[in-house]
Parts: C-alpha cells; sequence; structure tokens
C-alpha cells in the first residue's frame, strides 16, 4: 500500500525568517496526523505548503488521487490546485467564519461545493445538504438559516458539513476546536472520529491542544524552530517522549 | 457652446482608449475589460458608462435614440439625447428600427434589432459575483478559472427564501458558454432577447470602470437548476393602450383610490401599436380622439 | 504468542539534570499460545514499563519484541497500529475514551476496528456486558459518568471483545467484587482457550494461581545514574 499523501523536503523561509526546513511526511488512507508545537514552531507555514496555499521554496508534495492519479500538487496549475482543493481536499479553519459564508443559508453553504463542480439540480443540492447537516448533528429545520445564527460549535460542525459534501479523501485542519468551549470541543472531537472511521479519511491536523492529538491522532510530528524534532506513534510520543523539547511539552500540561 | 466640444463630448485618445476596450470586450464575449474612466458632466449612476461607449461608437451619420426604463420620454433619457444632440450634432430618434445606436437603461426595445444598430446598456455593478464575494481579486480568479458555482449559490438562496427564483431583474447569463455576465438591471423578460441578437450590445459600467460585450449571434443562455427552469417575467395582463399581450409592461397608478393599469414599458412599441389602429380596454373605453399619452 | 528478546530500557530525563533512568536490560522469555503468564516483582521495579513496550506505547531502546512473529521494535507507526487493531490487546488500569461515547460502542469499537460487522460487533459488546454485570440502562451511556468499578468492567469489555492472539492485562481484578472478578478470570480462561497468549500483571496471588502457567520476576535495576 502506498501513502495517499507524501511530501519530501519541504521548505520554506520568509526572506531570513525561516518558516520550516527540509520537513518529510507522508499519510496513508484512513490515517490521522497530528502536527504540534508552539506559535511560531512553523507548523501553519508547513500546512499551508501542504495544502498548497503558499508554494514552498523546495520540495515535492505527491498526492494520489481517487480520480487523478499522482500528481504533484505543487506542480499542478491554479485551476487544478483549487479543483482538488473543493473535490477530494478539505480545509476546516479554526476560525468558521474563514470557512463559511456568512451571509448564505447553511444549506447554501453545504452546496455550494456541488454546484461548483457541476450539480444543477435544486432538489438533489438540498437533499444532500440536510442529510449533511443531520450527519453534523444539526438541525435540518435550520438549513434556511444563516450562519451568523448558530453558536461556534455549531458554526463549526457546518464548516466541517461544508467541507465533507463532495466526500474529500483528504483534510487539512488548522486548530478545528481553537475557539470552543470545553464541552463543545469534546462533541466536535467525537463528531470528528466517527467520521474519520466511518469515512476512511486522511487527516492532518495541526494543533497545540495536545488532548486533541491524544484523541484523534495516530501519528504525531512535533515542530520546534520549522523542524521537525521528534515523530512517531501519537500515544507513543506522548507517553514516551524521547527529545527535550517534546519532553517539556508534554510535561506542561495541567493534570486535572 | 456651439462648437466648442470635441465631436461627442470626449476627446479623440479617450474614444480611442474607450474604442480599443470595447474591440478587446468583443473579442472576448462576457468578459469585463477595464477602461479609465472619464469624469462625465453627469453624476455616476446616471449613465456615465453608457454615454462615454456611446461617445466612442458614435459617427456624424448615427441616428441615436435613448430610452430609460424602456419610454423615451423620461428626464434621463432627454437629457442623455440632448447631450447627444450638442455635443455631435447627431440626429435623434425615438423609433427603434429607424436608430443605429441606441443607448438604453434597463430595458431591451420589444421590436427587433437588426445588424446595423448597436444597444449600449448603462451598468451600475457589472460583476454578477460580488453580492457573493466581496474581494475583486477573488471574483477575478472565479471568472478566469471558471469557478461559477457560486452563481447558482445566490439562485439558490433564492428557491430556499422564497420557494422559487425571485431574482427578476439583473438576472445572471452566461455568454458563449464561457463568461458569466450581469446583463445590468434589465427585467429577466428581457434576457432572451440578448441571445443570437443580430445587433452589436455594448456594456458599460462608469463608476467600476468596467466595458463588456456581447457580439451579434452569441449564444446568451440564462442561468438555472434543473428542477427550476428559467422563466421570463412579465404581468398576467394585456397593454390597457394598445392590447399587446407580448411585451414588458409597467404597473402604473392612476389616481388616489389605488387604481392601476398595465401600459408598454416600450413607449415607442405602444405607440406604434396605436398607430396600426391596435386598441387596449382603456382606449375602447373612452370616448373617441381620447389622447393616451395624458394618462 | 510473544518473543521478547534483549528488550532493553531507559528513560533519559532532559529537564530534570539529563537524569538516565534505566529501567529494563536484556529482558528475554516467550509466551506460547495459549500460555498466561504473570510478571511479578516489587513495585517500581518495570512491570507496567514493559507491559507499555509490549504494546508500542513506550518505546524499546534496543532488542526485539515479536508478536505472532511480527516485530514492534522499530516498527512503523501504521505498522504498530496495524498489530494492535488485529493481533494485540490491552487491558489497562484505567478506561481512556472520548466523552459523550456510549459504553456500548465503546467496547463494540475494538471489533469493528479488526473489520467485523457492527451487527457482529454489537452482538458482542451485549453479551459482554451483560456478562459483566452492566445494567442495560447504562449502556448508552457514556462509561466517564460511571463508577470506577464500572468503569473498570467496561475496559475489560472492551479488551476481550476482539479475539486477539495475544492480550496483556494490567490489573484486570483489581477492583472488582467477587462476582465480576470470577467472570473475568473465566474470560482469560476462554481466552487461553482460544489460543491467546497472555501476559498480565496481577497483584491478586489467588487470581494469578487461578489463571497463571508461570510467572516472570522483573527485578529493579536500581541504576538511575546521573549523565552529563
Amino acid at each position: 500500500m502506498q501513502p495517499i499523501f507524501e511530501a519530501t523536503g519541504i521548505s520554506k523561509s520568509y526572506g531570513h525568517i525561516l518558516g520550516c526546513s527540509n520537513i518529510n511526511l507522508s499519510l496513508y488512507s484512513g490515517e490521522v496526523m497530528g502536527i504540534v508545537g508552539e506559535s511560531g514552531s512553523g507548523k501553519s507555514t508547513l500546512l499551508n505548503c501542504l495544502s498548497a496555499q503558499i508554494m514552498p521554496d523546495q520540495g515535492e508534495v505527491i498526492f494520489r488521487s481517487p480520480s487523478r492519479g499522482e500528481v504533484d500538487i505543487l506542480k499542478l496549475s491554479e485551476a487544478e490546485q483549487r479543483y482538488l482543493a473543493r473535490t477530494e481536499w478539505a480545509y476546516v479553519h479554526q476560525n468558521p467564519r474563514d470557512g463559511l459564508r456568512m451571509s448564505v443559508s447553511a444549506g447554501g453553504n453545504v452546496g455550494e461545493r456541488l454546484m461548483n463542480i457541476g450539480n444543477r439540480h435544486y432538489g438533489n443540492i438540498r437533499t444532500k445538504a440536510e442529510d449533511w447537516m443531520s450527519r453534523v448533528e444539526l438541525d435540518t429545520s435550520r438549513i434556511d438559516h444563516r450562519p451568523s445564527t448558530f453558536s461556534g460549535g455549531m458554526q463549526q460542525r457546518l464548516q466541517i458539513a461544508r467541507n465533507l459534501v463532495t466526500e474529500p479523501r483528504l483534510i487539512f485542519m488548522d486548530e478545528p476546536t481553537g475557539g470552543l468551549d470545553v464541552s463543545v470541543q469534546a462533541r466536535l472531537l467525537d463528531l470528528l472520529r466517527s467520521l474519520v472511521q466511518e469515512l476512511s479519511l486522511s487527516v492532518i491536523i495541526v494543533t497545540h491542544d495536545l488532548a486533541v492529538i491524544r484523541m484523534l491522532a495516530d501519528r504525531m510530528v512535533v515542530m520546534k524552530n520549522g523542524n521537525v524534532v521528534e515523530a512517531g506513534l501519537a500515544d507513543q510520543v506522548l507517553d514516551d517522549p524521547q527529545h527535550p523539547y517534546t519532553q517539556l511539552l508534554v510535561s506542561s500540561i495541567l493534570q486535572v | 457652446m456651439s462648437n466648442d466640444y470635441n465631436f461627442a463630448y470626449l476627446d479623440e485618445q479617450t474614444k480611442r482608449m474607450i474604442r480599443r476596450g470595447l474591440l478587446k470586450s468583443i473579442a472576448i464575449p462576457g468578459y469585463q475589460v477595464p477602461f479609465a474612466s472619464r469624469e462625465m458632466p453627469m453624476p455616476y449612476g446616471w449613465g456615465t458608462g453608457g454615454v462615454q461607449v456611446t461617445s466612442a461608437c458614435l459617427v456624424p451619420e448615427d441616428k441615436i435614440k435613448v430610452i430609460d426604463q424602456g419610454a423615451d420620454d423620461t428626464t434621463n433619457a432627454v437629457s442623455i439625447r440632448q447631450f447627444f444632440e450638442k455635443t455631435a450634432k447627431v440626429e435623434t430618434t425615438t423609433h427603434t428600427e429607424k436608430a443605429s445606436l441606441i443607448q438604453t437603461r434597463h430595458r431591451i426595445p420589444e421590436h427587433d434589432l437588426d445588424e446595423n444598430q448597436i444597444l449600449v446598456y448603462q451598468v451600475p455593478i457589472p460583476e454578477p459575483l460580488r453580492f457573493l464575494e466581496p474581494r475583486e481579486s477573488e471574483t477575478r480568479k472565479m471568472h478566469a478559472l471558471t469557478e461559477y458555482g457560486l452563481m447558482h449559490v445566490k439562485l439558490y438562496e433564492d428557491i430556499a427564501h422564497h420557494g422559487h427564483i425571485a431574482t427578476s431583474y439583473a438576472y445572471p447569463v452566461k455568454v458563449e458558454g464561457r463568461y458569466v455576465m450581469d446583463p445590468s438591471p434589465i427585467p429577466k423578460f428581457d434576457n432572451p432577447k440578448m441571445s443570437m441578437c443580430p445587433a452589436l450590445q455594448l456594456f458599460g459600467a462608469g463608476r467600476e470602470q468596467r466595458l463588456y460585450a456581447i457580439p451579434p449571434y452569441c449564444e446568451v443562455i440564462s442561468l438555472d437548476f434543473e428542477d427550476h427552469p428559467f422563466t421570463r417575467l412579465k404581468a398576467n395582463a394585456e397593454c390597457e393602450l394598445c392590447s399587446a399581450n407580448n411585451s414588458y409592461l409597467d404597473e402604473v397608478i392612476i389616481d388616489d383610490e389605488g387604481n392601476r393599469m398595465f401600459v408598454c414599458s416600450d413607449t415607442h412599441y405602444c405607440e406604434a401599436r396605436q398607430a396600426d389602429g391596435h386598441r387596449g380596454k382603456r382606449n375602447r373605453l373612452d370616448q373617441e380622439g381620447y389622447d393616451a399619452t395624458h394618462i | 504468542m510473544f518473543e521478547i528478546s534483549n528488550l532493553s530500557k531507559s528513560f533519559t530525563l532532559h529537564h530534570q539534570g539529563s537524569t538516565r533512568i534505566d529501567v529494563l536490560s536484556e529482558v528475554n522469555f516467550r509466551v506460547e499460545k495459549g500460555e498466561c503468564i504473570a510478571l511479578t516483582g516489587p513495585s517500581g521495579a518495570g512491570k507496567s514499563t514493559l507491559m507499555r513496550m509490549l504494546y508500542g506505547n513506550y518505546l524499546a531502546e534496543y532488542g526485539s519484541i515479536k508478536i505472532n512473529g511480527e516485530e514492534l521494535v522499530g516498527a512503523e507507526p501504521r505498522h504498530i497500529l496495524s498489530i494492535r487493531r488485529h493481533l494485540l490487546g490491552y487491558v489497562s488500569q484505567f478506561l481512556r475514551v472520548l466523552p459523550r461515547v456510549p459504553a456500548i460502542r465503546v467496547v463494540a469499537e475494538p471489533m469493528i476496528a479488526s473489520g467485523a460487522s457492527p451487527k457482529a460487533a454489537e452482538d458482542r459488546a451485549i453479551e459482554l456486558l451483560t456478562r459483566l454485570r452492566i445494567p442495560q440502562t447504562l449502556w448508552s451511556l457514556s462509561p466517564l459518568t460511571f463508577s470506577g468499578g464500572e468503569q473498570q468492567r467496561v475496559n475489560i469489555a472492551r479488551g476481550f471483545s476482539h479475539s486477539y492472539p495475544a492480550m496483556l492485562l494490567d490489573e484486570p481484578t483489581a477492583s472488582l467484587d467477587p462476582d465480576n472478578r470470577q467472570t473475568v478470570l473465566e474470560l482469560i480462561h476462554e481466552a487461553k482457550a482460544k489460543e491467546t497468549a497472555i501476559i498480565g500483571i496481577f497483584h491478586d496471588q489467588a487470581a494469578r494461581d487461578d489463571v497463571c502457567n508461570r510467572e516472570i520476576k522483573i527485578t529493579a535495576l536500581h541504576t538511575a545514574k546521573q549523565v552529563s
């Protein structure tokens, strides 16, 4: 079996400031990988390079697309990148406002990706939007309400529905539980975990919350100053960290 | 102030710049070409874009017609007509079929246009995606990459909130299977007239500094859903002056009791029919010799 | 079956003066199919460390751990996860689950992960929850709301839901009442009958005598030393 996603030698600098340096990672179908590190460690730069939102200075990102076979993401035209990004990929933003259209109804938000790929049957689009709203545990009677009337947790679930409606294979998540109440976080994590299992999704999740890693990730990568300092099985890295920085990170968690 | 203006007001360099923009817009049907819109002796929103396009197209032999919501006799139409009478000394007319250039705000004449005519539209907001995507950089990219799903999101929202596509004017179209275009705020009743039209259709947005065009005999398709197809919309009535039942109608309140009547929005079309002896119900009811224009 | 050879482990605490603690050195033993062995030794000797290494949760320093012939030391994370899914069950001392997930799903999950149908997994979960005397009213609730003993029983049910060829049991009978303790011992006997190789830590001497074939004594190395 080959990885669905393989990045080699990803480097990105902003002038003299290092974003990330010579990063290699691969992801298999159905795998969840966590990238952790403190602010400024380069994890967001890495995520943006991997998802082709910014161009790295060096490196390649291979994606084995179910529909198109093996492609080097960074060599695709912008049109192809954007097409991929809204069909076989998804990107869940930390702030749902960045990932939703706040002036469009919940149904329109979920249906947009379908309309983007050429779906032109209103009834079918609506049925699918309802289906996905219920899969992320949103009340379907609110399909015509704007997300601005939703709570933060509901907005985040709507963002996930909007992203998953085209059944992507690979999902990038940037601190998906970042701005949520603890109780809402748990519900979202549970939802994400069951969706990952049910749909055999591959996920790259950037977070500084080790609890999110513990609950969702199979594997994890620890970043510091633009470099990967430790990588491995998520529970092993958390329970038996080897690198001084990882030990510091793990020991800094408050026990409750 | 007789001869102090350059022909058709604008200087030759400006007209040349606009013509270059127009040629490009004709070469790429439906594509919005930026141009350096000039200050005109009228406020933005009064047709500065249309006037600049007309100015760039006019030749001394032209005969021009100006309509505003279909009418030749409203303030905007009259003043623009006078503007070109003064600055270009061209002939003007109200007859659709006699005009070589028609500048319009919000209507397409009922009478079929022909290959010798140019129709110039005044456009307030040229970007059809603006409603949902405020970033110009992003809408340009969407046009460039033919990413038009968002346009259907707007129609989806209409159906979700109103049960049908409630957009009744400025209804988005796709030109020659490529660019999605805002047809300016014409009623969607007029949309089918744009398709395979023998006349050249030019669009000018003065404040937004954009030109675009539909060359003759281009396919123009109104966007819709399979289960909510595009429909022309028109009041379910006939003109009470000329009895036309296939023209776009205005509903006019005629007294303080709230009584109203339907009349053709295209005044020239209505008058021509009446001259041919067609009579609507209000014309028939009234005594012989009634002058419809006084209502 | 387990084949463990030359297994060694030390911890280096980088933030506590780079203290190096040697825990295990050159551990060698085998556990055959259908055999259950008990790790014994004083508290702090490294029994739990060894258990965690056998599960891939702690990194081995060197040596080899083979589970049904599959090497765990140095294996790709993906391979370790696959071994856990199909070959190696683990009943830890504490239940660690997501909030909100109902007990029945917690128990059925390992079976589903190993490829069983949701129906078969649910039937097995019901059987185990019933045998371990978890009232039916609790099945649809998250075990995080349960008492300590109930949580432990859910944990055991989860561990035994799939028939693994190898299992690790960390104090499975601790904090159980006599009836449930008996049920757990029965489950262990049943697993042994199905040729599962089991390594366990049992402080409960009677339970150890009941299910274990052998004991392996872990002695503390007591060699914590300063590394500059």
